[in-house]
């Protein structure tokens, strides 16, 4: 890998400074995206993965800001960027999915208007112009008759259908990058299966590169290539997704491993019932000192409790960050 | 969309009262000014001068005919003054929030405390009376409540997922505030600006009959009923038929108002589909 990456981030540290508290949310965060590439960041909620999607975008609003590293997109330094640089990014070159996409649509705007208010923003086409791009945006994410669709306006529509419009939208100017926050946590079961492929297969079309964010350590590992894992404001855990359940080495990527559900053969080899990891994610204002596993690591001892472990390079680019790692 | 009985009842009268004064000139008997004679002075009401005639002989008729075209003009420009006024201010204030916020609030708690007419006066007195300073007195004193409607609006609005989106997927806050915030909050601004606009035909009849708003011997509700005041045990429907001009048409748009609120209220929003 000589080129450079599509994103990389180093070192990123984000801070939470309420007046009261000032405190690191996000710390030594590193990782770097290339093009085309699907990365993936799990972790439970509060472990600061979507804080750190909004950092990469430059949306951290008060009392969030980057204390120290840097993101650099195509090499260019995010923070150092105007606002309207970063404007001109977001939507454009990244784009972005949420969780809700009850909320994520403006309800008193038809769905083509919204497809279509993309291209006139950001590819300065013309309203006619826009309008008919997005009846081919809406065919592209699998709508049926789309031309009739872009006239619904979003409580018209499911839930599925509304994901699809979503998608829609932050592929509409072909970005480079397409981070999905938690896309499908809000859809059914049979509807996250079509929602994850249609979005896989697109952005391998355009070669898009996708960061992936989500608690749920399958659906990611089944998405992107590459799998970071986030415990409380550090990443614990780096590795190929091939990798991630037969070798981790982590002992919290253990528990995450440990904690899903598995069908078939692989049931009746196994327990029959599913382990969980004990406790709970600290609080910001309160992160152990040390390791910030080790309260909930069987395997701690003295060394976890008082130094934070520094980065161990595993083979295959990937990385650990872990006192006793296998 | 299912429309109330308020909301019909309201409109029609509201639509009436805008159709007569589109249409004065040619609904008119007489001319309303110079159509005077004193040999019809003071005439009841009859077949030939339906709402009577005033102590010059003009037709009171003619008169509130036309005199729908100064009342309405007045309420319906003044309001769309006010809303603009408050929508800008509201809007600009919850999104920014920070001192520009302050300023707004100072401000729109300013003209709350004062009482609008008394503010309206004093304005009409250093402007004069005619009709344009009456637009000025009545378009910059009412709308506070707009302002603040527009500003909570805007606060509870700003916390939702599609205006969230919208910044990451590169709006400008102008382009926000037009596309996503604003058309969300449309419903209450037109209801407050109905009710606004009865209130606006209200001052300007009290503001002429104060003698400050218009002057005689144009004819508005308001400078009708101040110059039949003198009159009003020898020659009653010389104040009876403007009055009910004024009283149908506020309680048209008070109706309205009511009924645009039931229909645009949000949580009846998603049982109209």
């Amino acid at each position: 890998m000589t080129t450079a990456p599509l994103i990389e981030v180093e070192d990123l540290r984000i801070d939470l400074d309420d007046g009261a508290n000032h405190v690191a949310a996000v710390e030594g965060v590193s990782f770097r995206i290339d093009r085309g590439e699907t990365f993936g960041l799990v972790g439970e909620s509060g472990c600061g993965k979507s804080i750190t999607a909004l950092a990469l975008i430059g949306l951290l609003r008060r009392p969030l800001s980057v204390a120290a590293g840097a993101i650099r997109f195509e090499a260019r330094e995010i923070q150092r960027l105007s606002a309207a640089e970063q404007r001109a990014l977001r939507g454009n070159r990244i784009a972005m999915i949420f969780q809700e996409p009850m909320t994520a649509l403006n309800p008193v705007s038809p769905v083509g208007r919204q497809i279509a208010e993309m291209f006139v923003l950001h590819k300065g086409k013309s309203w006619r112009e826009a309008n008919q791009l997005a009846v081919e945006a809406l065919a592209s994410v699998r709508v049926p008759a789309p031309e009739r669709r872009v006239k619904d306006y979003p409580h018209q529509l499911s839930g599925g259908m509304r994901q699809r419009v979503m998608i829609a939208i932050a592929l509409a100017c072909d970005p480079d990058l397409l981070i999905a926050d938690e896309p499908t946590t809000a859809l059914d079961v049979t509807v996250q299966a079509e929602i994850i492929e249609l979005m896989r297969n697109l952005c391998a079309e355009r070669g898009t590169a996708i960061l992936m964010i989500s608690h749920d350590l399958g659906l990611v590992a089944n998405v992107c290539r590459r799998v970071g894992v986030m415990y409380a404001g550090r990443i614990v855990e780096e590795r190929r997704s091939d990798d991630i359940f037969s070798a981790c080495a982590h002992p919290y990527t253990q528990g995450l491993v440990d904690s899903l559900p598995r069908l078939g053969s692989r049931a009746a080899l196994g327990r029959s019932r599913l382990r969980e990891i004990a406790g709970v994610v600290p609080a910001i204002a309160d992160f152990p000192a040390g390791c910030r596993f080790n309260p909930r690591c069987a395997q701690a001892t003295e060394i976890c409790r008082t130094t934070a472990p520094e980065t161990t390079w595993l083979g295959a680019g990937g990385l650990v960050r872990c006192h006793h790692h296998a | 969309m299912k429309l109330g009985t308020s909301a019909i009842i309201g409109g029609l009268l509201f639509a009436l009262a805008i159709f007569v004064g589109l249409f004065a000139p040619w609904l008119a008997h007489t001319d309303p000014v110079m159509g005077a004679n004193l040999m019809n002075a003071e005439e009841p009401p009859s077949w030939i001068w339906w709402f009577g005639t005033d102590a010059q002989g003009r037709d009171i008729y003619s008169r509130v005919v036309h005199g729908a075209r100064i009342s309405l003009t007045v309420g319906i420009v003044s309001q769309l003054v006010n809303s603009i006024i408050g929508v800008t201010l509201g809007l600009t204030a919850g999104y920014w929030g920070g001192w520009w916020d302050d300023v707004v609030n100072g401000l729109t708690n300013l003209m709350l405390a004062i009482p609008s007419l008394i503010f309206a006066l004093a304005i009409m007195a250093v402007l004069g009376p005619g009709l344009t300073s009456l637009l000025i007195a009545l378009g910059l004193t009412n709308w506070s409540f707009t302002c603040r409607i527009a500003r909570a609006s805007t606060l509870s609005l700003k916390s939702q997922g599609y205006v969230q989106a919208a910044r990451v997927l590169g709006y400008g806050d102008l382009r926000i505030m037009i596309t996503q915030l604003l058309p969300n909050m449309v419903g209450p601004i037109i209801v407050i600006g109905t009710l606004g606009m009865g209130g606006a035909v209200l001052a300007e009849a009290s503001l002429s009959f104060l003698g400050l708003g218009i002057r005689p011997p144009y004819p508005s509700w308001g400078s009708m009923l101040s110059e039949a005041r003198d009159q009003i045990t020898t020659a009653p429907w010389l104040s009876v038929f403007p009055g009910l001009a004024i009283f149908l048409t506020v309680l048209g748009l008070n109706l309205l108002g009511d009924g645009l609120r039931d229909v645009l209220d949000p949580q009846s929003r998603s049982r109209r589909t």
